[in-house]
This record gives C-alpha cells, structure tokens and sequence, in this order.
C-alpha cells in the first residue's frame, strides 16, 4: 500500500516535472470542443506542451482570467467594459483579444415548418414579441414558440445585441439550459423557433436569412459565413492577459495557423480567411 | 474492581467525545457562516451604485493576429462598442417590477415573476405528492403485508436518491411530450409539467416522514379501534390518519422546502420564461432556476451578482422557515396535543 502511495506521487510529480510548459484553457461552452481539438493536435506535435481545457461559459472563462486562474479565455462574445475594469484594476491591463474562428448563427425550426425564409428585421420582430403569428411570416396560422438560450450563453448576449438591436427579449421566451436542449425542444415542437451554432440534430431545419426585404437569403454555411453574406456572423474570441510570449504565442500562432483553421473547419466552425 | 475501572480517566474516550462535540458545532459554524455569506453578498444592492464604466474611459484593447476585417465587421463591432450599459442598480422599486431582464442595456430585476413561478411550481408538485405520498404511508403503514411492506418502503425511499438531473430530462424529453398530447397544449415546456416532475422529487421526502409518523401511532389506538368493531378502513381513516396529523403535516411542509429549492428538475422541464402570471399550463422561471442559470456567468461584484444573492438569501428564509415551522411548531407541540401525553 505505501509502495503504491510513493508510486502515485512519484508519478505524478515526474509527470509534472518534466511536462515542460502547462497552459490553461477556459470559457464559452460553445469552442470547447473547437478548443480541445486544438489542444490534441498541438500536444500530438509538441509533446512538452501541456494544454488544458475547460468550458462552464465565456463569463465564466472571463472570470478566470481575472481572477488568475487561467492563462486563455474562450469567448464567443467580446469582454464587456466592467469586465476589462476589473482586469486592469487586477493586473493593469486591459487584455489582448484574438480572433481565433468565425460562427454563423443559424435560426431553427421545426422540419415541418413551411416557413421559407425571414428577414433579420422580421426576427427581432419575433423575438421582441412584435410578431406572434406564423401567419404574419408566411407560415401556418400558429402561434410562435420562442426558445432562446439562457442570459448566461454568450450567443445569448451576441444575438440580443446584434439581432435585437439591443432591444428586450419577450418576456415569453423559453430559456434553454444549451444548445442541445434548444434543438431538442424545437424538434418536438411544431410551432417553435430557436437560434444556435452550427445545427447538429434531427427533427430542425435552418431557415435562410435575408438582410433586408430585398435581399437574397442566405442559409449559414461555410462559403456565406465566409463572405461575410450571412447576416448573422459572429467571432470567436481567446483573450489573454498581455502579448503572448513564449509557449503561448507559439500555440496561438499555430491556431492562427493554416493547420489550426483546418480543425475549425472540421468541427464545424468557419475559418478566419 | 469494576466501578474502579469506569473510574479511571481514559485519554481515547476523552479525545472522541470532545471530537464529536467539535464536529457538531463545526457543522453549526458552517450553517451559519453560509448565511453571514450569503446575506452580505446580498447588501451592496441596497447602496448606491458606481458609475458605470463607457468604453471611451477605458480605451482600446489591444488585438493579437493579422486580421482584415471587412466593412460590415467593422460597423457591426464599432456598434457593439458604442452600447454603454445603462444600469441603474437595483432599487427596492426595480426589485418589485415586473420584468425579470437582468442582461440588457436597462437591467430589470423585477422579482415578481420569479416568485409566482416558484410558488406556482410548488404549489402544482404538492398537489401530486401530496395525497400519493400520504395514501402510500397510510397502505403501507396501516394495510400492506409485511412483505410488500419490505419492498414498497425501500423502493420509494430510493426514488429519494435518484438524481434530479435525471427526472429532469425524462421530464424534458418524454413527460412533455405526452401531457402535450393528452391535454393539447401550446407550450410544451410548462409549470405543469415542471411541478409533475417535481412531484416525483417530493413524494419520497412526504413518504417517508408521514410512514414514520403513522408507525409510530401506539398500537393500543388501532386495537382500541378494532376490539370497538371498527373495520380496518374506519380505523385507518378515522383514528391512525387523524392522529398522524401533525407528523403528516410537517412531511407536507418539508415537502414544500424541497420543492422550492429544487433547482435541476425545474431548470430543464418549466421552459424558464419569466411570465407574470396566473396560468398553470405557461413556461415558469423560479427562483432556484434563475441562480442555477445565472450564477455561473454574472461579473463577480455586478449588481446581478449581489441580486442572484438576494434571491438566494429569500429561497433561503423561506425554507429555513418552512423547516422551523415543521420541526418547532408541528413536531413537538401538535403531537404532543393529539396525542395527549
């Protein structure tokens, strides 16, 4: 038994002896796979380099960084100015962003929702309540659904400040613990409506989205998110504490890198370029 | 010789007495160092608030990466910027609105909402549990033979330590669907489904403090009431049930503390729109749903931190309320009462 106790800690603290650099990864629930996929890879080619990532949201990410408690935040929304107050008050420093992938930000319906295709105007409409009816949108005569995200999502945020125009969500709004939730409800529920990342399950479709009544719609894929065409896009962020230097710049420099755009792609995210 | 040995000053007995009275006052200390935390979090809402901080004070921050972004991006992220969060704080009268919108250029922090949705919640699960629990421990208690009794009394008291996330997402996925279909509802996520689900979480805890309530009725009542020729029915309903009252009741407010304060069950199957009102068969947010939801991502030291507290501090009275009540009043007076001794 104290042979296996001496083992443990011999292990251990050889591993983390000769593990050369650790860098922490934390934030927004939406890059954490994007993030770990990055990580594999680069540990796979540099086996001193230790990478650990984390989720629990970009707030909760750019906490951690305030805090000290980790070396990159993940977020899929730009820091708000209290938080790079408390930066600065904590490590005089306002942060460097990096804009690490682009995600196009689908709007969701149930697959036998004959509604063809909305305008962002049409909506925020929806969303602030203004519009209620499918009826009104060139769907069946129903009532809309709405399924948001929790106020804690990052995409929650960036969608009422781009897509809303910073207005309120309806009070009537359903708001859902995930994506996965999001896509499950909408599934099952003929007259629902949501928003979210790159869709993934059965049972939903993607609506294509104009930006004005005159223009093309366009669905969010790769090419139109690109192109900047898709009007809802957004960035996905890595913030760190001031320049990097070292094993982190070496490691942002590879995400910033062809080969770390390719791992966006695969995942399901679209490149910076 | 013996008396002698009892005597004698043991170091061992000594030290795990005094062990124990440490844990038990140490369990104390922690109890109420959570309240001194949580109530403190809770007082900045009530001072006057900081300025709020525009983006022109604080300045660019810098950027890392060759980028070019195109003219669209660079409107969009200029407008992102120039939006300066208008938060007033939260006064007692922004407290008692109507609106619960804690992430918006105006924060709301209007409460009402999320009480009626607690309440409403509560209210729906106790009316499930409620009598299923209590008709549970009267068969078991007063009619099950002794073997159904050895498989029913386990089987329930389980259901106490099933995970909550679990009902939840049964809840979520296949409970809604079907009260949907048999009640041909238009929101699929409702306070009613939330409080069915819920009531799978309460009926253990009302189960198992009613059975005892009811197995510890003096054997003499039910066989005074049965040698008078009352039938086993007359004599469950009409002499164990009334004299497990006060038992029954404190399981009932137990039950509702537990329902209040459940957080997962609700968070994944209410559908968590603050809606004012009445309506059982709308999306609900409770209280415990809106901190499970919130607290993760809020700026520490916001005001929407210090609120979350506030809310946190109120499901906190109520319960802490709810058990005194049950244990204090009920318990030991009440039984004391019906019982006559």
């Amino acid at each position: 038994m104290k042979k296996c106790i001496a083992l443990f800690f011999l292990v251990t603290f050889s591993s983390s002896l000769f593990a050369g650099e650790v860098i922490t990864v934390k934030g927004s629930d939406t890059m954490v796979i994007l993030a770990q996929r990055w990580a594999e890879m680069y540990m796979k080619k540099n086996p001193n380099v230790t990478i650990q990532v984390t989720g629990g949201g970009s707030g909760t990410g750019i906490s951690a960084l305030i805090n000290g408690t980790t070396d990159i935040c993940n977020a899929s929304r730009p820091m708000k100015p209290a938080e790079k107050q408390k930066l600065k008050l904590r490590f005089s420093t306002l942060g460097v962003e990096i804009k690490t992938a682009k995600d196009g930000i689908g709007i969701y319906v149930n697959e036998k929702n004959p509604v063809k295709e909305l305008t962002v105007q049409q909506i925020r409409d929806i969303y602030t309540g203004k519009i209620t009816n499918w009826k009104q949108v060139g769907g069946a005569d129903s009532r809309i659904i709405l399924y948001s995200r929790e106020n804690n999502s990052g995409t929650y945020v960036y969608f009422k400040e781009n897509v809303l125009d910073d207005e309120d969500y309806s009070p009537s709004c359903q708001n859902m613990p995930g994506t996965a939730a999001l896509v499950n409800a909408i599934s099952k529920d003929p007259n629902g409506i949501g928003y979210g990342g790159s869709a993934y399950a059965k049972g939903i479709r993607e609506v294509p989205v104009k930006t004005d009544e005159n223009a093309p719609a366009y669905f969010p894929n790769a090419e139109n998110v690109k192109s900047g065409q898709y009007p809802i896009t957004r960035f996905l962020f890595m913030y760190v504490k001031s320049k990097p230097t070292g094993a982190m710049k070496e490691y942002i420099d590879w995400i910033l890198s062809e080969e770390g755009q390719n791992v966006v792609v695969k995942v399901g995210y679209f490149p910076l370029r | 010789m013996n008396t002698m040995m009892k005597k004698r000053f043991r170091l061992s007995e000594f030290l795990a007495e005094k062990l124990i009275t440490a844990t038990a006052f140490i369990s104390f200390a922690f109890i109420v160092l959570i309240f001194i935390f949580v109530f403190r979090e809770t007082l900045p809402i009530f001072s006057v608030p900081e300025a709020a901080i525009t983006q022109e004070e604080l300045g660019e921050q810098e950027t890392y990466g060759d980028i070019t972004l195109t003219d669209a991006e660079k409107a969009s992220e200029k407008n992102e910027k120039s939006k300066a969060v208008n938060d007033e704080g939260a006064s007692i009268k922004n407290l008692a609105g109507e609106r619960w919108q804690p992430v918006s250029s105006k924060p709301k922090y209007g409460l009402s909402p999320l009480i009626i949705g607690s309440l409403k919640i509560s209210l729906i699960a106790i009316l499930f549990a409620g009598p299923i629990a209590i008709f549970a421990a009267l068969f078991t208690a007063a009619f099950a033979p002794k073997w159904a009794k050895e498989i029913l009394k386990p089987a329930i008291e389980i259901l106490a330590g099933f995970p909550s996330v679990v009902i939840g997402f049964f809840a979520l996925v296949v409970l809604a669907t079907v009260v949907q279909d048999l009640l041909g509802l238009e929101y699929r996520l409702n306070a009613f489904v939330g409080g069915l689900a819920l009531s799978l979480a309460v009926i253990p805890i009302i189960y198992t403090i009613s059975e005892d309530a009811i197995s510890a009725i003096p054997k003499s009542l039910t066989e005074a009431s049965l040698a008078l020729g009352a039938t086993k029915w007359q004599t469950a309903l009409k002499v164990i049930l009334p004299a497990a009252t006060p038992g029954i009741f404190a399981a009932i407010l137990l039950g509702v503390g537990r329902a209040f304060g459940e957080t997962m069950i609700v968070l994944m199957a209410t559908g968590n729109a603050a809606l004012l009102s009445a309506n059982l068969f709308e999306p609900v947010r409770t209280m415990s749903a809106t901190i499970g939801a919130e607290m993760a991502e809020v700026v520490f030291g916001e005001t929407h931190y210090n609120v979350l507290f506030f809310i946190g501090s109120i499901l906190f009275l109520f319960t802490f309320t709810l058990n005194a009540i049950a244990e204090i009043f009920v318990r030991q007076r009440l039984m004391k009462k019906f019982r006559g001794d």
